[in-house]
Formats: C-alpha cells, structure tokens, sequence
C-alpha cells in the first residue's frame, strides 16, 4: 500500500501541450478516478505513472520511493489495460500467476495468491481455460486477478470497464468496488464514464485539456462544480448555467443572493434542486418539451431564451407551451465568471 | 465485373477455381513423380497414363547411388539450415524494431530492405566469388547460405515485421509492467505469439535456400548444393533420371512444410484475433 504523488507532471508531444503542470495527490488505500472526455490527458496521465510513457517534465512518487526514472518492473505497481491484456498462450492460472513468477515467488505462496485472487473474482472454475474460451467479463476479471494476485502498492485502471456491455457493466463495477475494498489498495482508475467514476471512487478529478480542473468528493464535483467545464461534463442531464441580467433580482431565489451581477456572471443549478411554482415568481420558464423519466419528469424549456432542464414530480402535470416559475434554491447553487469559467464564489 | 446470376453458378466458379489451383500444383508434381517411378516409358509415353505401366524404384535408386548425391544434400541441408537461423536471426530483430518503434527514416529502410532483390545475383557473382576466395568462404556450405540469407532476408524482414504489429502492444505493456523488462517480454510474451509466423517464415527461408541454383552453382566447385550438382551431373543423364533427381528435390520442400503446417494455421487461437 503506497500514496502517490505526481508533481508537476507535464507531457507534450512536440508543440501540443498533453499535460500542463499537473499536481495529484491519491492517498494510501484511496480510490481516486480520473474523469475527462477523450483526448483530456488522463490515459496520458496513467501510463506516465506506469512508466509507459515518458513525461517532459516532473515527478512521480510511490510510497517514498520517487520513481520518475524506473522502468514501469520497478515501480511496484499493477495495472489493468482496457482491452484487457490478457495473454492468449498462457492458462487463466498462468495469467494470474504471472506477476508473482517475475518475482520469483515459490510455488506455494503463487498457488495461495492465485486462488485467493480467482476465489476472489470467482474465475476459479477456468483456471485451465485459455483465454480465447473466455467471455468478455471472464477475461476482464482474469485482468483484475492478476493486478490483484502481486498485491501490488498501487493499481492503476485504464477503462477497465469500458468493453464490457451496459448490464455487465454495471454489474462489474459494483463487485469492483467491493472487491477493492476489501483488498485496501491504492487505485487510480481513468474512465470517460461520469456514473462509473461517481459510484466507484473516493475522490473525482475531473480532467480537461490536460489539466485538472476539481479534485473533490463525488457529491461536491457534483453539486459544487469548480468550473463551468465540470458542471457541463458531470451529471446526465448537464447542470444549466444562465446568464442574469441585471434586471434578475433578489426575488428569482428563495434566499437572498448578494453578489454583484456583471455582464459575464452566470447561475449554474442543477434541475433537481429547483421548486417549480406559479408563473410570475421566480425565473419564468417555457416549457418546450415534457420527458416522463419514471422516476420524474424532464421538462426543457427556456429561460430567458437560455435552454434549461429540470425535473418535476412525476405525478404533476405539465403541457408544453406551459409557462411557469422556476425558484432556485440559494444554497444548491453556484455563480461562475462566464469569461473565466471558474466559479466566483458559493452562493450557498 | 462479372455478376453471378444464381448461387450455383457462384459454386461452380468456386469449384472451378479449386480445382485449377489445385492442379497448378499437383500436375506438375504428378508428372515429375511419374517420369521418377515409371522410368524410361512413362516419360516418353504419349498421351499420359494416370499411372505407370511399371512402377519401380529403379531410377531413384541408381539416382542416390550416383557418387556424391548424399555429401551434395548434406551440404544443401546445412546451407537451407544456416539460411533459415541467419534470416530469422537478422530478421526478426529488424522486424520487431519495423513493428514498435518509429524511428527516422523507417520507411526508407523498408524500401532499402525491398531494393536488395533489385540486384540481380548474376551480376554480383564475380565480385562475390572473388570476395569469397579472399575470405576463405567460396565452396562452403556458409559461404552459400551467406548469399542465401541475402535473398531470404527481405521476406523474413516483411513476414516478421507484420507479425509482430499484429501482436497488441498492450500485451507486452501488461509484462513491463508485471515485472519483465523489454527482453523479457519479448521472449515470454512475443515470442511464443508470433511463433506460428515465424516457422512459416524460417520454412520460407528454408525453400528459398533449397530452390536457388545459380549463387550455388557460383560459389561452388567441390561442395556442391544438391541443386547445383544435379544441374551439372543431370545434364548428360538420361531424362528419366533427371525426374529422378527431381523428385527427389521436390520431396524435402514438401514434408518439410506438411511436418510444420499446423504452426502455419491456427495455434491458441491466435488466428482470430
């Protein structure tokens, strides 16, 4: 078990810039995901923690051990490739085997380490199998065993999830989640996927452009989002974001807002943490189209002709071209710079 | 292009297409064995009996008791060997590098590679006898499979190159990281994936070296490469003799490459991938 610490990590290849300064701290036994859309630096990130891909500039830590300049053998660590890497001339047995035979383990102590891990993520019965005789989510669990079987001090996860179908997705990630926590190891896991990240890790931080934008807990990257860019990318439906005017007064919130609204000021709220109520409070809203979600009703309309979406109980009735009153709640709510796109300050 | 109109009309062109590959190969094997066994009539015999009036083994015999033949396919065996370790042994190497890394000038190597066959052998034959001679290579089995190598080479560059890209990266990444370094990936993890290609390469290499004729005949006096001494002890034979002699060369190529074909398909699955 080991914390890592990336320090000023940069990466480019040739004049674009992959990674600008970053800064990571994952504490031992945490479970911290890397979030981002494709091409935001993460994988970069995680193959330069492995020792895969060089970096330009910085350091990386493991434990103490600062291991910037060890070959990826050396750093301690296992990982498990997104399309698996399993290798297909080795049994299931050999594959999980695999790490301990390059530490020249003794026999005994790799036959305890490959059941406990197989047991572990219930491949057992295939342990002789080849892994072309296996499913998708078998091979993805011999994958997890045999980062698991080394006990290694940090894992790393690279979309570990991302091959497997929707229902087995889910499915897995539950058991992931247990199965790491019982064995307590240090992970940083990358994923596109904002459910996969929020129901899995300890800590988000939520990448773009590479660099992070917020490192918190799921619930705050949720509902307190740092910046325009992590309140558009987390959460389905996105967080809306509205421009005020400087005719929006007092009486739009339930609460009293004091801070000064400027050309580029914008209110960013989630569409659950709103009241709706008769029309002439509050923001007026133009209901344009009604989703019935089960759970609730999705309602997009707009807002001073700014598109927004938020959700009703699902036993209230609404038509489109209704109007309404949106009244949002002082203390679920954040107020960005639109130019900066980094939040001014909480409005709770 | 030509539509198909029905299903069987697409079978029949099927069939039809088997069958003429089938007999590009096997009539000509079938007429050198037949001239081999059924002697002196089954070679002038017109038209061609499916099978000789009298099958003997008469002609073969004599053929391996002609002085020479066994040192000559002792020397072909050992130049086909050296052939076959040199080409994987240079070539393997150069591939994998062609696979993984970029590196400047990788596509001109690959053309430099291809443009080594541009040179034809019988213009390098004199300044490469006389390099030999210095060398103390020329009639020598090493010598010839020297040349050998040069002709295989590219192939075993190409094969092998393709071989390896086709093995994913991340194979060989997981193995860094559970603890091998670079060789050590490559010997358990590559290696044992691309072996299939890589005995379909070497058997290459092998006929390659087999087949050739003219280099062999150059650079050699007394040690001769069994095609080379058939060329030259054949030519005064009677014809059913060199049928003899040419069967018995066609043989090697033919088992050698029945022996290995199971490497050539699929092993571990790997073709599917």
């Amino acid at each position: 078990m080991a914390a890592i610490l990336i320090d000023h990590v940069s990466k480019s290849f040739g004049a674009s810039v992959a990674l600008a300064h970053l800064d990571l701290t994952v504490a031992d036994g945490e479970f911290v995901a890397l979030l981002g859309p494709s091409g935001c630096g993460k994988t970069t990130l995680l193959r330069i923690i492995a020792g895969l891909e060089s970096k330009s500039s910085g350091r990386i830590v493991i434990g103490d051990r600062d291991v910037s300049d060890l070959p990826p053998a050396q750093r301690g660590l296992a990982m498990v490739f997104q399309n698996y890497a399993v290798f297909p001339h080795m049994t299931v047995f050999e594959n999980v085997a695999f790490g301990l035979r390059m530490q020249k383990a003794d026999e005994a102590h790799i036959r305890k380490q490959v059941m406990r891990a197989s047991d572990l993520l219930q491949i057992t019965p295939y342990l002789d199998r080849y892994p072309a005789k296996l499913s998708g989510g078998q091979r993805q669990r011999v994958a997890v065993a045999r980062a698991l079987a080394v006990e290694p001090a940090v894992l790393l996860m690279d979309e570990p999830l991302s091959n497997l179908d929707a229902l087995l997705r889910l499915e897995m990630r539950a058991e992931l989640k247990s199965v790491l926590k019982e064995a307590g190891t240090t992970t940083l896991y990358v994923t596109h996927d904002q459910t996969e990240a929020m129901g899995l890790a300890d800590r988000i931080a939520v990448m773009n452009k590479g660099v992070i934008e917020q490192i918190d807990t799921p619930t705050v990257v949720y509902s307190k989002p740092a910046s325009l860019f992590v309140g558009g990318f987390v959460g389905s439906p996105p967080m809306n974001f509205i421009r005020l005017q400087a005719s929006d007064g007092t009486s739009n919130y339930s609460g009293d807002l004091k801070f000064p609204i400027t050309s580029s000021t914008v209110l960013g709220f989630r569409g659950e943490d709103v009241t709706l109520v008769e029309s002439g409070q509050g923001f007026e809203f133009h209901i344009n189209v009604i989703e019935p979600m089960g759970s609730h009703l999705l309602l997009t309309g707009k807002i001073n002709g700014q598109r927004v979406r938020v959700s009703a109980a699902p036993d209230t009735r609404f038509e489109a071209g209704m109007r309404c009153g949106v009244v949002v709640q002082p203390h679920r709510c954040v107020v960005m710079d639109s130019e900066t796109g980094k939040v001014l300050r909480d409005a709770g | 292009m030509i539509k198909l109109k029905t299903p069987q009309a697409g079978t029949a062109l099927y069939g039809a297409t088997i069958t003429l590959l089938c007999a590009w190969v096997l009539v000509p094997i079938f007429l050198v064995a037949l001239g081999a066994f059924g002697g002196r009539p089954a070679v002038y015999q017109w038209p061609k009996s499916l099978w000789p009036a009298s099958l003997s083994f008469n002609q073969l015999a004599i053929f391996l008791q002609i002085d020479g033949v066994w040192n000559a396919a002792l020397s072909s065996i050992i130049a086909a060997s050296l052939t076959m370790l040199f080409s994987l042994a240079l070539g393997a190497p150069a591939g994998y590098a062609l696979a993984r890394f970029s590196f400047r000038g990788a596509f001109v190597f690959r053309l430099m590679i291809l443009l080594t066959r541009a040179f034809p052998l019988a213009i390098l034959a004199l300044p490469l006898t006389v390099l030999f001679i210095r060398a103390g290579l020329y009639d020598t089995a090493l010598g010839v499979s020297l040349v050998h190598t040069a002709l295989a080479l590219p192939f075993a560059v190409m094969v092998t190159a393709s071989l390896f890209a086709g093995i994913p990266r991340e194979l060989e990444e997981a193995a860094w990281v559970f603890g091998c370094t670079r060789w050590q990936a490559v010997r358990k993890i590559v290696l044992p994936l691309a072996l299939p290609g890589m005995v379909a390469s070497a058997i290459f290499a092998f006929v390659i070296s087999w087949n050739e004729v003219f280099a062999a005949s150059v650079l050699t006096v007394q040690h001769r490469t069994l095609t080379a001494y058939l060329l030259t002890v054949l030519s005064e034979s009677p014809l059913h003799y060199r049928f003899a002699g040419g069967f018995i060369l066609i043989v090697p190529s033919i088992v050698f490459i029945f022996a290995v074909r199971r490497y050539l398909f699929a092993l571990w699955g790997v073709t599917n991938r």
